[in-house]
């Protein structure tokens, strides 16, 4: 087995058997997952829509239970362990709060803990200057642009520490410019803190950019149809998008999506 | 696939929106949309004096705004204790639906059932028509004032129940997923999640019910007649109308109107002054 460019060491952190879900009216989202990621990688579940992939996401982060199979995170049931710190859940849209300022949008998860303001300014404060938006605290979400909000979004998912960073399809919305810098924003974070991340997209370039591992789903049921390792070392910047070596996974990985899309054609 | 749009600096934006230009125009508007309507309603008043002077129209058909005036000064005392009257019926009556409708919406948004089992009575008490119902109650509470301010409530306090209820449900789900993923007790979701979102439908229903407590108090006043001790001034206006006075029925009139004015300005101030910084309804749109 080659060896993954990825840091840390490569003890199991989440592992998936078997998961169906199935939702309430007889839509099969996921079925019969099965997939193990160790500490420190950085996954993408790259697939069609309906593919379930984010279903998968919300599973694992315990807002979605499973209907058959199990999920564990860290030894723990998806859901039950520790406190809700472990994990840091990023969503498609920035999801902040209007009626609050960036400080009071990022100090949320620690105020839910029953931390003081005074006791998590520093907390907050290093996040925001983390991702750039130190002299926007007292900003409110409406004031920002789509690209700053998914940084305080960002912050605050770092906030609470987390090994585990989800990340469901964040810059779909953002543009071309932002998302590759806000890509690389991540990646910097994930090195930096020693995350795992997973990170679900629609976008093979996206995903081979990002990621030492993509697995590729396909929908109708939604399924893991492929899971391929990336070997390329990181650091990954503006030169790695240039190499041969990017351009041939991003072929890899492009074929294998198109192959689910076939059975989708086929099916219907 | 390029898209050359850059990331906006909205540091720049908010720099220049505190730029002089900005804020002289936004002055001159401020003071434009206080002056105007003064001077149109000093217009009107003239127009009315004048037209009443020229065609010699008797009092008690319609009187001058002078007269008008001077009425309200000669007759202060006994307009002042039924406008007293009045408020205190339409405050108090604001105060118990704002109370019950947010309490029940509660309960609504937290059951389903209740929520089923509950509505019909609710939207019964809504749809049947406030006179009908008033002479019922004026017979079987006993006490005026209180059978009074049930009527007055009766009115208000639908609105502010349908709107806390909705209000309640409508924070957005991702949120709702945010702050299961952090485990937030059922308290600090109320606290920090549903009350904030429910905010601004709260604050649309409290501008409708304050105008809808007055119209309440004035048609169980108009009921109950002049039968009672304490009388607000929907009685002075009947018992003036009875007398065929005229500029005193005007006076009552003009208190009866200031009074929704001054209820509806407190509540769009209230309003602005809550969802300002950050509710699509109260922010003001540079252009």
């Amino acid at each position: 087995m080659t060896k993954l460019p990825f840091h840390g060491d490569q003890a199991e952190l989440i592992s998936m058997r078997d998961v169906d879900k199935v939702f309430g009216n007889g839509t099969v989202a996921v079925r019969d997952m099965s997939l193990s990621i160790n500490q420190g990688e950085f996954v993408s579940f790259l697939g069609p829509s309906g593919c379930g992939k984010s279903t998968a996401l919300k599973m694992i982060s315990g807002l979605l239970s499973v209907s058959k199979g199990s999920i564990t995170v860290n030894g723990h049931p998806a859901g039950a362990g520790g406190d809700g710190d472990d994990i840091g859940y990023v969503f498609q849209e920035a999801t902040l709060m209007p009626w609050a300022n960036v400080f009071e949008n990022v100090y949320l998860p620690l105020k839910l803990r029953g931390l003081k303001k005074a006791q998590a300014r520093e907390r907050v404060e290093n996040v925001l200057s983390m991702v750039g938006l130190m002299n926007f605290a007292k900003s409110y979400p409406r004031e920002l642009s789509g690209g700053m909000r998914m940084r305080v979004s960002i912050a605050r998912a770092m906030v609470t520490k987390p090994k585990l960073l989800l990340m469901d399809e964040p810059f779909a919305a953002l543009d071309e410019m932002t998302r590759t810098k806000l890509n690389d924003e991540v990646l910097s974070l994930w090195k930096t803190h020693g995350l795992s991340v997973i990170f679900v997209t629609h976008s093979v370039f996206e995903s081979v950019y990002l990621s030492s591992r993509v697995v590729v789903m396909a929908a109708r049921p939604g399924r893991v149809v492929h899971d391929i390792p990336l070997t390329s070392g990181y650091p990954r910047n503006a030169a790695y998008r240039m190499s041969p070596e990017y351009a041939e996974s991003c072929k890899t990985v492009s074929s294998a999506l198109e192959g689910t899309l076939d059975n989708v054609d086929l099916n219907h | 696939m390029s898209t050359s749009t850059i990331d906006p600096t909205p540091a720049a934006e908010i720099a220049t929106s505190r730029n002089n230009p900005v804020i002289r125009r936004e002055r001159r508007e401020k003071r434009l949309r206080i002056v105007l309507p003064i001077a149109a309603i000093a217009i009107a008043l003239a127009l009315w004096e004048f037209l009443v002077w020229y065609n010699e129209v008797p009092h008690y058909l319609i009187p001058a705004p002078s007269l008008i005036a001077k009425t309200l000064v000669t007759d202060w005392a006994s307009l002042m204790q039924s406008a007293v009257f009045t408020v205190k019926l339409t405050l108090m009556s604001l105060g118990l639906a704002i109370v019950g409708g947010v309490l029940l919406g509660m309960l609504f948004a937290l059951s389903r059932p209740i929520e089923m089992s509950l509505f019909p009575f609710a939207v019964i008490m809504q749809v049947t028509p406030i006179v009908a119902i008033a002479p019922l109650i004026l017979i079987y509470v006993s006490n005026t004032f209180v059978a009074l301010l049930i009527c007055a409530w009766i009115v208000a306090f639908f609105p502010i129940l349908s709107n806390t209820a909705i209000g309640l449900r409508s924070a957005d789900h991702n949120l709702r997923d945010l702050f299961s993923l952090y485990r937030a007790t059922p308290l600090q979701r109320l606290r920090y999640l549903l009350v904030p979102s429910a905010l601004p439908y709260f604050m649309a229903a409290l501008k409708i019910a304050g105008g809808l407590a007055l119209i309440g108090a004035v048609v169980a006043e108009f009921v109950a007649g002049t039968a009672g001790q304490n009388t607000g001034l929907a009685s002075r206006i009947l018992e003036s109308s009875f007398r065929n006075e005229i500029p005193r029925m005007f006076a009552a009139l003009f208190l009866v109107s200031l009074l929704g004015v001054v209820i509806f300005l407190f509540t769009s101030w209230l309003s602005r002054a809550v969802l300002g910084h950050w509710h699509e309804s109260e922010i003001k749109r540079e252009g």
